[in-house]
């Protein structure tokens, strides 16, 4: 029941979100737009990577996970420093 | 227990979606930040709660715990980060805007 509810609702579901802020970043109007979607878009592999791990029965891929989620926020931290950098000069 | 771990990993989808809905939606980055940084990091957290559940392992639990701790931690000092960077930047709010908190007498900034 809940690999059913996985394979038809779960990975659909997040397949649509993925699109529609795929949509944000390609046309968004300014650069803190991208990084906002961009920071969404880390955290919607987490929730893809959670929900193949159930899946496949297979407990490492959360340490990827974890990882993602550290590196989805440096990039996100970075990124503000460099436009705050840019907005001082 | 199934059935909670399945009603967990629906609803944790359903906020992911809002949140999409959201930053597509929305009118303006402030707007889009505060209704992504919320939903989608409630929906990543009901998402790892429902793998708690399924697994019910020790082992599981703790590296999902440090999971959801991580990005409780990080998305509202991301979030504010972006956001200010974006006030600093002069992106513009939208025109229907009512507030602007941040702003002195000599205008922006």
């Amino acid at each position: 029941m809940l690999l059913d509810t996985i394979t038809y609702f779960a990975l659909p579901v997040l397949g649509f979100s993925f699109l529609l802020v795929f949509i944000r970043l390609i046309m968004g109007p300014s650069i803190p737009d991208r990084v906002v979607a961009l920071d969404l878009i880390a955290l919607i592999i987490i929730g893809f990577i959670c929900c193949y791990a159930l899946f496949a029965d297979n407990l490492v891929f959360l340490d990827i996970a974890t990882v993602l989620a550290l590196i989805g926020f440096l990039g996100t931290a970075g990124f503000s420093y460099f436009l705050h950098r840019r907005a001082e000069k | 227990m199934e059935i909670v771990s399945v009603i967990l990993l629906v609803t944790g989808c359903i906020f992911i979606l809002i949140s999409a809905i959201g930053i597509h939606r929305m009118p303006d980055v402030y707007m889009r930040l505060s209704s992504t940084t919320k939903a989608s990091t409630l929906g990543v957290s009901l998402i790892a709660l429902s793998l708690m559940l399924h697994f019910l392992s020790l082992d599981l639990a703790f590296r999902l715990i440090l999971l959801i701790f991580l990005i409780f931690l990080t998305g509202p000092i991301a979030a504010h980060l972006i956001g200010r960077a974006a006030y600093k930047t002069d992106v513009r709010m939208w025109h229907k805007s009512i507030m602007d908190e941040m702003k002195d007498d000599n205008g922006r900034n």
